[in-house]
Protein backbone atom coordinates (compact mmCIF):
# COMPACT_ATOMS: atom_id res chain seq x y z
CA UNK A 1 0.00 0.00 0.00
CA UNK A 2 2.73 2.35 -0.24
CA UNK A 3 2.16 3.30 -3.26
CA UNK A 4 -1.02 4.98 -2.11
CA UNK A 5 -1.37 8.35 -0.59
CA UNK A 6 -1.38 8.42 3.08
CA UNK A 7 -4.70 10.11 3.38
CA UNK A 8 -6.57 7.84 0.84
CA UNK A 9 -5.16 4.60 2.65
CA UNK A 10 -8.25 3.87 4.91
CA UNK A 11 -10.53 4.50 1.69
CA UNK A 12 -8.65 2.03 -0.49
CA UNK A 13 -8.33 -0.69 1.69
CA UNK A 14 -12.17 -0.47 2.69
CA UNK A 15 -12.83 -0.69 -1.01
CA UNK A 16 -10.11 -3.43 -1.99
CA UNK A 17 -11.73 -5.53 0.98
CA UNK A 18 -15.40 -5.01 -0.34
CA UNK A 19 -14.66 -5.09 -3.82
CA UNK A 20 -13.68 -8.43 -3.20
CA UNK A 21 -16.97 -9.68 -2.09
CA UNK A 22 -19.26 -8.96 -5.13
CA UNK A 23 -16.60 -9.70 -7.54
CA UNK A 24 -15.57 -13.13 -6.26
CA UNK A 25 -18.80 -14.74 -5.12
CA UNK A 26 -20.37 -13.23 -7.87
CA UNK A 27 -18.14 -14.81 -10.12
CA UNK A 28 -18.04 -17.97 -7.88
CA UNK A 29 -21.93 -17.96 -8.47
CA UNK A 30 -22.17 -17.94 -12.43
CA UNK A 31 -19.57 -21.19 -12.59
CA UNK A 32 -21.34 -23.10 -9.77
CA UNK A 33 -24.62 -22.96 -11.95
CA UNK A 34 -22.69 -24.78 -14.73
CA UNK A 35 -21.15 -27.10 -12.30
CA UNK A 36 -25.06 -27.63 -10.82
CA UNK A 37 -26.74 -28.25 -14.20
CA UNK A 38 -23.58 -30.31 -15.76
CA UNK A 39 -23.76 -32.56 -11.80
CA UNK A 40 -27.54 -33.08 -11.43
CA UNK A 41 -27.24 -33.56 -15.74
CA UNK A 42 -24.68 -36.51 -15.04
CA UNK A 43 -26.28 -37.59 -11.59
CA UNK A 44 -29.73 -38.24 -14.07
CA UNK A 45 -28.06 -39.79 -16.24
CA UNK A 46 -28.49 -37.01 -18.80
CA UNK A 47 -25.55 -34.38 -20.44
CA UNK A 48 -26.57 -31.35 -19.55
CA UNK A 49 -24.79 -27.73 -20.68
CA UNK A 50 -21.74 -28.61 -22.65
CA UNK A 51 -21.79 -26.78 -25.80
CA UNK A 52 -20.95 -23.29 -25.53
CA UNK A 53 -16.60 -22.19 -24.94
CA UNK A 54 -15.44 -19.42 -25.66
CA UNK A 55 -17.39 -17.07 -28.18
CA UNK A 56 -16.03 -16.63 -32.33
CA UNK A 57 -13.38 -19.61 -31.72
CA UNK A 58 -14.44 -23.55 -31.99
CA UNK A 59 -12.93 -24.21 -28.15
CA UNK A 60 -15.99 -25.88 -26.26
CA UNK A 61 -14.56 -26.03 -22.92
CA UNK A 62 -16.97 -28.78 -22.35
CA UNK A 63 -20.18 -26.40 -22.22
CA UNK A 64 -18.50 -24.08 -19.19
CA UNK A 65 -19.01 -20.98 -21.24
CA UNK A 66 -22.47 -21.43 -20.57
CA UNK A 67 -23.02 -18.67 -18.18
CA UNK A 68 -21.76 -15.90 -20.36
CA UNK A 69 -24.69 -16.38 -23.09
CA UNK A 70 -27.38 -16.94 -20.21
CA UNK A 71 -26.14 -13.66 -18.33
CA UNK A 72 -26.52 -11.34 -21.08
CA UNK A 73 -30.25 -13.31 -21.97
CA UNK A 74 -30.95 -12.93 -18.22
CA UNK A 75 -29.70 -8.48 -18.75
CA UNK A 76 -31.25 -8.01 -22.49
CA UNK A 77 -34.42 -9.74 -21.49
CA UNK A 78 -37.65 -7.40 -21.46
CA UNK A 79 -38.30 -6.63 -17.82
CA UNK A 80 -42.04 -7.46 -17.50
CA UNK A 81 -44.31 -6.08 -14.21
CA UNK A 82 -47.53 -7.07 -14.35
CA UNK A 83 -50.30 -4.52 -14.51
CA UNK A 84 -51.96 -4.64 -11.19
CA UNK A 85 -49.05 -4.95 -9.27
CA UNK A 86 -47.43 -2.98 -6.29
CA UNK A 87 -44.56 -1.25 -8.58
CA UNK A 88 -42.66 0.46 -5.65
CA UNK A 89 -42.57 -2.83 -3.92
CA UNK A 90 -42.04 -5.13 -6.76
CA UNK A 91 -39.40 -3.22 -8.05
CA UNK A 92 -37.59 -2.91 -4.58
CA UNK A 93 -38.01 -6.37 -3.55
CA UNK A 94 -34.88 -8.23 -5.01
CA UNK A 95 -32.83 -5.11 -4.13
CA UNK A 96 -33.92 -5.75 -0.71
CA UNK A 97 -33.14 -9.65 -1.38
CA UNK A 98 -29.67 -8.88 -2.28
CA UNK A 99 -28.37 -6.35 0.19
CA UNK A 100 -28.48 -8.35 3.17
CA UNK A 101 -26.76 -11.36 1.57
CA UNK A 102 -23.92 -9.12 0.94
CA UNK A 103 -23.96 -7.51 4.02
CA UNK A 104 -23.81 -11.35 5.85
CA UNK A 105 -19.99 -11.97 3.65
CA UNK A 106 -18.84 -8.69 5.70
CA UNK A 107 -18.50 -11.04 8.97
CA UNK A 108 -17.12 -14.11 7.45
CA UNK A 109 -13.82 -15.08 7.67
CA UNK A 110 -12.18 -16.14 4.50
CA UNK A 111 -8.62 -16.16 5.27
CA UNK A 112 -6.10 -14.89 7.52
CA UNK A 113 -6.84 -11.27 8.02
CA UNK A 114 -9.34 -11.61 5.79
CA UNK A 115 -12.32 -10.15 7.28
CA UNK A 116 -14.15 -6.99 6.22
CA UNK A 117 -15.55 -6.26 9.65
CA UNK A 118 -14.69 -7.69 12.66
CA UNK A 119 -17.63 -7.27 14.42
CA UNK A 120 -17.91 -7.72 18.56
CA UNK A 121 -21.21 -8.96 17.58
CA UNK A 122 -20.07 -10.78 14.01
CA UNK A 123 -22.46 -14.08 14.45
CA UNK A 124 -25.09 -11.69 15.85
CA UNK A 125 -24.84 -9.46 12.89
CA UNK A 126 -24.96 -12.35 10.42
CA UNK A 127 -28.68 -13.77 11.75
CA UNK A 128 -29.68 -10.04 12.00
CA UNK A 129 -29.34 -9.42 8.19
CA UNK A 130 -30.78 -12.82 7.30
CA UNK A 131 -33.83 -11.57 8.93
CA UNK A 132 -34.08 -9.10 5.74
CA UNK A 133 -34.58 -11.86 3.51
CA UNK A 134 -37.76 -12.71 4.82
CA UNK A 135 -39.10 -9.62 4.22
CA UNK A 136 -38.19 -9.21 0.84
CA UNK A 137 -39.51 -12.22 -0.36
CA UNK A 138 -42.77 -11.38 1.50
CA UNK A 139 -42.62 -7.78 -0.34
CA UNK A 140 -42.06 -9.89 -3.70
CA UNK A 141 -45.07 -12.46 -3.09
CA UNK A 142 -47.02 -9.29 -2.02
CA UNK A 143 -46.65 -6.76 -4.59
CA UNK A 144 -46.76 -9.25 -7.56
CA UNK A 145 -50.55 -9.60 -6.87
CA UNK A 146 -50.71 -12.87 -7.96
CA UNK A 147 -51.82 -16.00 -6.12
CA UNK A 148 -49.45 -18.60 -6.70
CA UNK A 149 -46.55 -15.97 -5.98
CA UNK A 150 -48.36 -15.35 -2.58
CA UNK A 151 -48.46 -18.69 -1.62
CA UNK A 152 -45.03 -19.39 -2.32
CA UNK A 153 -44.11 -16.66 -0.37
CA UNK A 154 -46.62 -17.48 2.92
CA UNK A 155 -44.78 -20.87 2.48
CA UNK A 156 -41.11 -19.35 2.16
CA UNK A 157 -41.52 -17.47 5.31
CA UNK A 158 -43.44 -20.32 7.14
CA UNK A 159 -40.02 -22.61 6.36
CA UNK A 160 -37.34 -19.95 6.89
CA UNK A 161 -38.87 -19.01 10.15
CA UNK A 162 -39.27 -22.67 11.48
CA UNK A 163 -35.64 -23.66 10.54
CA UNK A 164 -33.99 -20.55 11.73
CA UNK A 165 -34.60 -21.44 15.38
CA UNK A 166 -32.65 -24.33 14.71
CA UNK A 167 -29.84 -22.66 12.33
CA UNK A 168 -29.16 -20.39 15.46
CA UNK A 169 -29.95 -22.61 18.23
CA UNK A 170 -27.12 -24.53 16.51
CA UNK A 171 -24.38 -22.41 16.30
CA UNK A 172 -25.19 -21.17 19.92
CA UNK A 173 -22.82 -24.09 21.27
CA UNK A 174 -20.19 -23.02 19.11
CA UNK A 175 -20.82 -19.40 20.97
CA UNK A 176 -20.92 -21.21 24.30
CA UNK A 177 -17.86 -23.20 23.86
CA UNK A 178 -15.43 -20.05 22.25
CA UNK A 179 -16.95 -17.64 24.65
CA UNK A 180 -17.66 -14.89 22.06
CA UNK A 181 -19.74 -13.54 19.28
CA UNK A 182 -16.61 -12.62 17.39
CA UNK A 183 -16.18 -15.01 13.85
CA UNK A 184 -12.85 -14.49 14.24
CA UNK A 185 -11.97 -15.25 17.54
CA UNK A 186 -14.08 -18.59 16.58
CA UNK A 187 -12.03 -19.84 14.44
CA UNK A 188 -8.50 -18.82 16.19
CA UNK A 189 -10.50 -20.87 19.15
CA UNK A 190 -10.00 -23.89 16.20
CA UNK A 191 -6.75 -23.31 15.27
CA UNK A 192 -5.27 -25.98 17.16
CA UNK A 193 -3.42 -29.18 16.30
CA UNK A 194 -3.04 -32.88 18.59
CA UNK A 195 -1.11 -35.38 16.78
CA UNK A 196 -1.58 -33.33 13.80
CA UNK A 197 -5.31 -33.19 13.80
CA UNK A 198 -6.77 -30.23 13.94
CA UNK A 199 -9.04 -29.08 16.86
CA UNK A 200 -12.11 -28.24 14.56
CA UNK A 201 -15.34 -28.47 16.47
CA UNK A 202 -17.03 -31.18 14.08
CA UNK A 203 -14.91 -33.55 15.84
CA UNK A 204 -16.51 -33.40 19.20
CA UNK A 205 -20.28 -35.04 19.91
CA UNK A 206 -21.89 -31.75 20.06
CA UNK A 207 -20.24 -30.70 17.03
CA UNK A 208 -20.67 -33.43 14.73
CA UNK A 209 -24.51 -32.84 15.57
CA UNK A 210 -24.66 -29.24 15.70
CA UNK A 211 -23.00 -28.77 11.93
CA UNK A 212 -25.46 -31.45 10.76
CA UNK A 213 -28.35 -29.39 12.40
CA UNK A 214 -26.66 -26.42 10.91
CA UNK A 215 -26.56 -27.98 7.87
CA UNK A 216 -29.71 -29.31 7.01
CA UNK A 217 -31.46 -26.27 8.60
CA UNK A 218 -28.95 -23.72 6.09
CA UNK A 219 -30.30 -26.02 3.45
CA UNK A 220 -33.77 -24.92 4.35
CA UNK A 221 -33.23 -21.69 4.67
CA UNK A 222 -31.82 -21.25 1.26
CA UNK A 223 -34.80 -23.26 0.16
CA UNK A 224 -33.30 -26.13 -2.21
CA UNK A 225 -34.50 -29.70 -2.43
CA UNK A 226 -35.75 -31.15 -0.46
CA UNK A 227 -36.96 -28.25 1.23
CA UNK A 228 -37.84 -25.98 -2.03
CA UNK A 229 -41.49 -26.04 -1.52
CA UNK A 230 -41.68 -21.98 -1.84
CA UNK A 231 -40.55 -21.89 -5.63
CA UNK A 232 -42.05 -25.71 -5.94
CA UNK A 233 -42.18 -25.32 -10.11
CA UNK A 234 -45.10 -28.38 -10.65
CA UNK A 235 -47.31 -27.27 -7.60
CA UNK A 236 -47.12 -23.06 -7.30
CA UNK A 237 -45.02 -22.02 -10.82
CA UNK A 238 -41.70 -20.73 -9.06
CA UNK A 239 -43.12 -19.07 -6.03
CA UNK A 240 -42.76 -15.86 -5.02
CA UNK A 241 -41.22 -14.63 -7.84
CA UNK A 242 -43.28 -16.27 -10.71
CA UNK A 243 -43.84 -12.83 -11.68
CA UNK A 244 -40.35 -11.89 -12.01
CA UNK A 245 -38.15 -11.23 -15.55
CA UNK A 246 -35.11 -10.61 -16.97
CA UNK A 247 -32.71 -8.94 -14.51
CA UNK A 248 -34.93 -8.93 -11.30
CA UNK A 249 -34.88 -12.64 -11.89
CA UNK A 250 -31.83 -13.02 -12.35
CA UNK A 251 -31.21 -10.75 -8.66
CA UNK A 252 -33.57 -13.41 -6.65
CA UNK A 253 -31.50 -16.27 -8.50
CA UNK A 254 -28.12 -14.36 -7.23
CA UNK A 255 -29.34 -13.70 -4.01
CA UNK A 256 -30.25 -17.02 -3.58
CA UNK A 257 -27.42 -18.44 -4.30
CA UNK A 258 -25.11 -16.32 -2.41
CA UNK A 259 -27.37 -16.91 0.75
CA UNK A 260 -26.55 -19.77 0.47
CA UNK A 261 -22.97 -19.35 -0.03
CA UNK A 262 -22.81 -17.10 3.06
CA UNK A 263 -24.67 -19.72 5.14
CA UNK A 264 -22.17 -22.49 4.60
CA UNK A 265 -19.69 -20.30 4.82
CA UNK A 266 -21.13 -19.30 8.52
CA UNK A 267 -21.03 -23.09 9.19
CA UNK A 268 -17.16 -23.79 8.28
CA UNK A 269 -16.29 -20.77 10.32
CA UNK A 270 -18.55 -22.51 13.05
CA UNK A 271 -17.67 -25.95 12.86
CA UNK A 272 -15.14 -26.62 9.75
CA UNK A 273 -12.24 -24.41 11.38
CA UNK A 274 -12.68 -21.84 9.30
CA UNK A 275 -9.38 -21.09 6.91
CA UNK A 276 -7.44 -23.29 9.15
CA UNK A 277 -5.47 -26.65 7.85
CA UNK A 278 -7.32 -29.80 8.43
CA UNK A 279 -3.72 -31.01 9.94
CA UNK A 280 -0.78 -29.62 10.60
CA UNK A 281 1.78 -30.33 7.94
CA UNK A 282 -1.27 -28.75 5.77
CA UNK A 283 -0.83 -25.28 7.28
CA UNK A 284 1.76 -24.16 4.41
CA UNK A 285 -1.12 -24.02 2.08
CA UNK A 286 -2.47 -20.31 1.75
CA UNK A 287 -5.57 -19.84 4.08
CA UNK A 288 -8.33 -18.60 2.07
CA UNK A 289 -7.56 -21.71 -0.24
CA UNK A 290 -8.93 -23.42 2.77
CA UNK A 291 -11.72 -21.54 2.89
CA UNK A 292 -13.01 -21.90 -0.31
CA UNK A 293 -12.06 -25.32 -0.97
CA UNK A 294 -14.07 -26.06 2.21
CA UNK A 295 -17.18 -24.02 0.62
CA UNK A 296 -16.54 -25.61 -2.61
CA UNK A 297 -16.84 -28.97 -1.09
CA UNK A 298 -19.79 -28.47 0.52
CA UNK A 299 -21.24 -26.73 -2.22
CA UNK A 300 -21.26 -29.36 -4.24
CA UNK A 301 -22.57 -31.71 -1.02
CA UNK A 302 -25.60 -29.31 -1.26
CA UNK A 303 -25.63 -30.05 -5.49
CA UNK A 304 -25.52 -33.92 -5.05
CA UNK A 305 -28.46 -33.58 -2.49
CA UNK A 306 -30.80 -31.39 -4.78
CA UNK A 307 -29.88 -34.59 -7.66
CA UNK A 308 -30.87 -37.08 -5.50
CA UNK A 309 -34.01 -36.29 -2.55
CA UNK A 310 -37.21 -35.70 -3.81
CA UNK A 311 -39.59 -32.69 -2.33
CA UNK A 312 -41.15 -33.15 0.88
CA UNK A 313 -44.37 -32.40 1.74
CA UNK A 314 -45.31 -29.36 3.92
CA UNK A 315 -46.31 -30.95 7.07
CA UNK A 316 -43.41 -33.16 6.69
CA UNK A 317 -41.25 -30.00 6.57
CA UNK A 318 -42.98 -28.49 9.53
CA UNK A 319 -43.04 -31.62 12.11
CA UNK A 320 -39.37 -31.81 11.29
CA UNK A 321 -38.24 -28.44 12.41
CA UNK A 322 -40.72 -28.19 15.46
CA UNK A 323 -40.61 -32.02 16.42
CA UNK A 324 -36.82 -33.04 15.50
CA UNK A 325 -34.74 -30.13 14.76
CA UNK A 326 -35.66 -28.37 17.66
CA UNK A 327 -35.59 -30.38 20.58
CA UNK A 328 -32.21 -31.88 19.33
CA UNK A 329 -30.52 -28.76 19.16
CA UNK A 330 -31.78 -27.77 22.14
CA UNK A 331 -30.39 -31.49 24.31
CA UNK A 332 -27.12 -30.67 22.03
CA UNK A 333 -26.87 -27.01 24.26
CA UNK A 334 -26.95 -28.35 27.11
CA UNK A 335 -24.44 -31.41 25.99
CA UNK A 336 -22.00 -28.30 25.09
CA UNK A 337 -22.61 -26.96 28.37
CA UNK A 338 -21.59 -30.50 29.99
CA UNK A 339 -18.66 -30.79 27.63
CA UNK A 340 -17.09 -27.34 29.17
CA UNK A 341 -18.13 -28.04 32.67
CA UNK A 342 -16.47 -31.93 32.45
CA UNK A 343 -12.67 -31.36 31.95
CA UNK A 344 -10.96 -33.02 29.39
CA UNK A 345 -10.67 -36.62 29.38
CA UNK A 346 -12.79 -39.85 28.00
CA UNK A 347 -15.53 -39.54 30.06
CA UNK A 348 -16.67 -36.99 28.96
CA UNK A 349 -16.76 -38.02 25.07
CA UNK A 350 -18.53 -41.17 26.18
CA UNK A 351 -21.34 -38.92 28.64
CA UNK A 352 -21.75 -36.11 25.85
CA UNK A 353 -21.87 -38.97 22.81
CA UNK A 354 -24.52 -40.86 24.42
CA UNK A 355 -26.79 -38.03 25.55
CA UNK A 356 -26.70 -36.78 22.03
CA UNK A 357 -27.41 -40.46 20.73
CA UNK A 358 -29.79 -41.71 23.28
CA UNK A 359 -31.78 -38.48 22.52
CA UNK A 360 -31.57 -39.28 18.85
CA UNK A 361 -32.33 -42.08 19.04
CA UNK A 362 -35.61 -41.91 21.10
CA UNK A 363 -36.76 -38.80 19.42
CA UNK A 364 -36.37 -40.43 16.14
CA UNK A 365 -38.11 -43.59 17.37
CA UNK A 366 -41.18 -41.85 18.98
CA UNK A 367 -42.15 -39.69 16.21
CA UNK A 368 -41.80 -42.78 13.86
CA UNK A 369 -44.07 -45.09 16.09
CA UNK A 370 -46.59 -42.13 15.80
CA UNK A 371 -46.63 -42.25 11.91
CA UNK A 372 -47.73 -46.16 11.95
CA UNK A 373 -45.75 -46.51 8.60
CA UNK A 374 -45.40 -50.16 8.78
CA UNK A 375 -42.53 -52.35 7.54
CA UNK A 376 -40.99 -50.76 4.41
CA UNK A 377 -41.34 -52.86 1.56
CA UNK A 378 -38.89 -52.70 -1.08
CA UNK A 379 -40.17 -53.74 -4.99
CA UNK A 380 -37.44 -54.31 -7.57
CA UNK A 381 -37.85 -54.43 -11.28
CA UNK A 382 -37.47 -58.02 -12.60
CA UNK B 1 -25.21 16.30 16.07
CA UNK B 2 -23.26 14.41 13.39
CA UNK B 3 -24.27 13.99 9.81
CA UNK B 4 -24.92 10.05 9.79
CA UNK B 5 -27.30 11.25 12.67
CA UNK B 6 -29.09 13.44 10.80
CA UNK B 7 -29.56 11.45 8.00
CA UNK B 8 -30.65 8.45 9.78
CA UNK B 9 -33.08 10.76 12.11
CA UNK B 10 -34.85 12.07 9.24
CA UNK B 11 -34.65 9.09 7.36
CA UNK B 12 -36.58 7.29 10.77
CA UNK B 13 -38.88 10.01 11.11
CA UNK B 14 -39.97 10.13 7.74
CA UNK B 15 -40.78 6.47 7.51
CA UNK B 16 -42.61 6.59 10.95
CA UNK B 17 -44.93 9.72 9.51
CA UNK B 18 -45.12 7.44 5.90
CA UNK B 19 -45.94 4.24 8.49
CA UNK B 20 -49.38 6.71 9.69
CA UNK B 21 -50.31 8.27 6.58
CA UNK B 22 -50.35 5.93 4.06
CA UNK B 23 -53.40 4.64 2.98
CA UNK B 24 -52.36 0.78 1.86
CA UNK B 25 -51.94 -0.87 4.68
CA UNK B 26 -49.34 -3.28 4.06
CA UNK B 27 -47.20 -0.06 2.77
CA UNK B 28 -47.72 1.08 6.33
CA UNK B 29 -46.22 -2.15 7.58
CA UNK B 30 -43.22 -1.80 5.42
CA UNK B 31 -42.48 1.88 6.01
CA UNK B 32 -42.99 1.26 9.86
CA UNK B 33 -40.03 -1.35 9.03
CA UNK B 34 -37.77 1.00 7.42
CA UNK B 35 -38.46 3.16 10.43
CA UNK B 36 -37.28 0.38 13.17
CA UNK B 37 -34.34 -0.20 10.84
CA UNK B 38 -33.56 3.53 11.05
CA UNK B 39 -33.67 3.40 15.08
CA UNK B 40 -31.07 0.03 14.82
CA UNK B 41 -29.11 2.36 12.70
CA UNK B 42 -28.95 4.47 15.37
CA UNK B 43 -28.17 2.16 18.08
CA UNK B 44 -25.52 1.53 15.92
CA UNK B 45 -24.08 5.09 15.15
CA UNK B 46 -24.02 5.21 19.43
CA UNK B 47 -21.57 2.07 19.01
CA UNK B 48 -24.45 -0.01 20.81
CA UNK B 49 -23.53 -3.09 18.37
CA UNK B 50 -25.47 -5.44 20.45
CA UNK B 51 -28.98 -3.46 20.98
CA UNK B 52 -28.89 -2.56 17.15
CA UNK B 53 -28.20 -5.93 15.99
CA UNK B 54 -30.87 -7.57 18.21
CA UNK B 55 -33.24 -4.69 17.55
CA UNK B 56 -32.74 -5.52 13.65
CA UNK B 57 -33.17 -9.48 14.46
CA UNK B 58 -35.97 -9.11 16.04
CA UNK B 59 -37.82 -6.47 14.89
CA UNK B 60 -37.16 -6.77 10.83
CA UNK B 61 -36.75 -10.01 11.10
CA UNK B 62 -39.93 -11.30 13.28
CA UNK B 63 -42.28 -8.59 14.26
CA UNK B 64 -42.58 -7.17 10.81
CA UNK B 65 -43.41 -10.46 9.26
CA UNK B 66 -45.89 -10.69 12.52
CA UNK B 67 -47.52 -7.51 11.58
CA UNK B 68 -47.53 -8.24 7.46
CA UNK B 69 -48.92 -11.76 8.85
CA UNK B 70 -51.56 -10.14 10.80
CA UNK B 71 -52.53 -7.40 7.75
CA UNK B 72 -52.70 -10.37 5.36
CA UNK B 73 -54.99 -13.06 7.31
CA UNK B 74 -57.11 -10.27 9.11
CA UNK B 75 -58.24 -8.28 6.19
CA UNK B 76 -58.96 -8.17 2.88
CA UNK B 77 -56.44 -5.44 0.41
CA UNK B 78 -58.77 -3.12 -0.51
CA UNK B 79 -57.66 0.47 0.37
CA UNK B 80 -59.76 2.62 2.72
CA UNK B 81 -61.64 5.28 0.42
CA UNK B 82 -62.56 7.85 3.69
CA UNK B 83 -59.59 9.96 4.34
CA UNK B 84 -56.81 8.92 6.97
CA UNK B 85 -57.07 11.98 9.42
CA UNK B 86 -59.65 12.18 11.80
CA UNK B 87 -61.44 15.74 11.59
CA UNK B 88 -60.01 16.64 14.95
CA UNK B 89 -55.96 16.08 13.46
CA UNK B 90 -55.19 20.42 13.98
CA UNK B 91 -56.52 20.32 17.77
CA UNK B 92 -54.26 17.02 18.06
CA UNK B 93 -51.47 18.59 17.03
CA UNK B 94 -52.00 21.12 19.29
CA UNK B 95 -52.62 19.29 22.29
CA UNK B 96 -48.96 16.89 21.91
CA UNK B 97 -47.05 19.91 20.71
CA UNK B 98 -48.67 21.13 24.36
CA UNK B 99 -47.99 17.83 26.16
CA UNK B 100 -43.99 17.51 24.32
CA UNK B 101 -43.27 21.34 25.20
CA UNK B 102 -44.78 20.47 28.93
CA UNK B 103 -42.60 17.37 29.53
CA UNK B 104 -39.74 18.54 27.55
CA UNK B 105 -39.51 21.61 29.85
CA UNK B 106 -39.62 19.39 32.80
CA UNK B 107 -36.87 17.29 32.12
CA UNK B 108 -34.32 19.78 30.99
CA UNK B 109 -35.42 21.16 34.37
CA UNK B 110 -35.28 18.67 36.75
CA UNK B 111 -32.28 18.40 39.21
CA UNK B 112 -32.04 14.11 38.58
CA UNK B 113 -30.73 13.82 35.48
CA UNK B 114 -26.74 14.42 35.80
CA UNK B 115 -25.88 17.35 33.50
CA UNK B 116 -22.69 16.50 32.37
CA UNK B 117 -22.64 13.15 30.23
CA UNK B 118 -21.06 10.14 32.34
CA UNK B 119 -17.94 8.67 30.29
CA UNK B 120 -19.54 5.80 28.02
CA UNK B 121 -19.03 2.40 29.82
CA UNK B 122 -17.18 -0.13 27.54
CA UNK B 123 -19.76 -2.21 26.28
CA UNK B 124 -19.11 -5.39 24.86
CA UNK B 125 -20.85 -8.48 24.35
CA UNK B 126 -19.29 -10.40 27.08
CA UNK B 127 -20.16 -7.60 29.45
CA UNK B 128 -23.72 -7.72 28.74
CA UNK B 129 -23.15 -11.29 28.88
CA UNK B 130 -22.10 -11.20 32.64
CA UNK B 131 -24.76 -8.61 33.82
CA UNK B 132 -27.69 -10.72 32.01
CA UNK B 133 -26.27 -13.45 33.76
CA UNK B 134 -25.37 -12.18 37.27
CA UNK B 135 -27.09 -8.89 38.44
CA UNK B 136 -30.23 -8.73 36.29
CA UNK B 137 -30.61 -12.53 36.32
CA UNK B 138 -34.06 -12.04 37.98
CA UNK B 139 -35.47 -9.82 35.56
CA UNK B 140 -34.41 -12.01 32.73
CA UNK B 141 -36.06 -15.13 34.37
CA UNK B 142 -39.16 -13.47 34.62
CA UNK B 143 -39.46 -11.80 30.63
CA UNK B 144 -38.79 -15.79 30.18
CA UNK B 145 -41.28 -16.61 32.12
CA UNK B 146 -43.62 -14.60 30.55
CA UNK B 147 -42.47 -15.32 27.44
CA UNK B 148 -43.00 -19.09 27.29
CA UNK B 149 -46.60 -18.41 29.15
CA UNK B 150 -47.48 -16.11 26.19
CA UNK B 151 -46.37 -18.83 23.72
CA UNK B 152 -48.29 -22.16 25.18
CA UNK B 153 -51.53 -19.45 25.58
CA UNK B 154 -50.90 -19.13 21.73
CA UNK B 155 -50.65 -22.92 21.55
CA UNK B 156 -54.01 -23.69 23.27
CA UNK B 157 -56.21 -21.18 21.72
CA UNK B 158 -54.78 -22.34 18.26
CA UNK B 159 -55.20 -25.99 19.37
CA UNK B 160 -58.64 -25.52 20.43
CA UNK B 161 -59.73 -23.77 17.31
CA UNK B 162 -57.97 -26.40 15.12
CA UNK B 163 -60.24 -29.08 16.50
CA UNK B 164 -63.78 -27.65 17.08
CA UNK B 165 -62.90 -26.78 12.92
CA UNK B 166 -61.98 -30.23 12.44
CA UNK B 167 -64.80 -31.72 14.72
CA UNK B 168 -67.01 -29.22 12.38
CA UNK B 169 -65.78 -30.37 8.81
CA UNK B 170 -66.11 -34.01 9.63
CA UNK B 171 -69.70 -33.25 10.49
CA UNK B 172 -70.51 -31.64 7.08
CA UNK B 173 -68.58 -34.42 5.08
CA UNK B 174 -70.79 -36.84 6.83
CA UNK B 175 -73.99 -34.64 6.35
CA UNK B 176 -73.23 -34.68 2.87
CA UNK B 177 -71.71 -38.12 2.15
CA UNK B 178 -75.15 -39.64 1.72
CA UNK B 179 -77.26 -36.19 0.04
CA UNK B 180 -74.78 -36.06 -2.72
CA UNK B 181 -73.50 -39.40 -4.15
CA UNK B 182 -72.92 -37.64 -7.63
CA UNK B 183 -70.26 -35.65 -6.14
CA UNK B 184 -68.33 -38.40 -4.98
CA UNK B 185 -64.21 -37.35 -5.08
CA UNK B 186 -65.09 -33.44 -5.89
CA UNK B 187 -64.83 -32.38 -1.82
CA UNK B 188 -61.61 -31.12 -0.98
Amino acid sequence: MGFVPEAWRTIVSALISVAFIPLVFATMFAIITIFERKGIGRIQNRYGPNRVGIPFTNIRLCGFGQFIPDGLKMLTKEDIVPRTADQVVHFLAPVVMLIPVLLAYAVLPFGRNMTAADFDAGVLFFFAVGGAVELSVFMAGWASHNKYSLLGAMRAIAQMISYEIPLILSAVTVIMIVGSLKTVDIVAAQNHYTCGIAHWYVFTPWGLAGFILFFIASLAESNRTPFDLPEAESEIIAGYFTEYSGFKFALFFLGEYLGMFAAIGLGITLFLGGWTAPFSFLTWVPSYLWFFAKLIALIFTFIWIRATLPRLRMDQLMNFAWKFMLPLSLVNIFTAGLWHFMGAGPTRWAVCSAVIFGSYAILGRGLMEKQNLGRRIYRYAD
Amino acid sequence: MSLPFVIIAIVTLLAGAAAMSLRNLVHCALSLVVSLAGLAALYLVLDAQFVGFAQILVYVGAVAILIVFAVLLTRSDATPNQTILSPGWGIGIVVSAVVFATLGWAALNSTGLPKEMPPAPETTVKNIGDLLMTQYVLPLEAIGLLLTAALIGAVIIAMRDDAAKTKMEDGRLKMEKPASPSSSGGHV
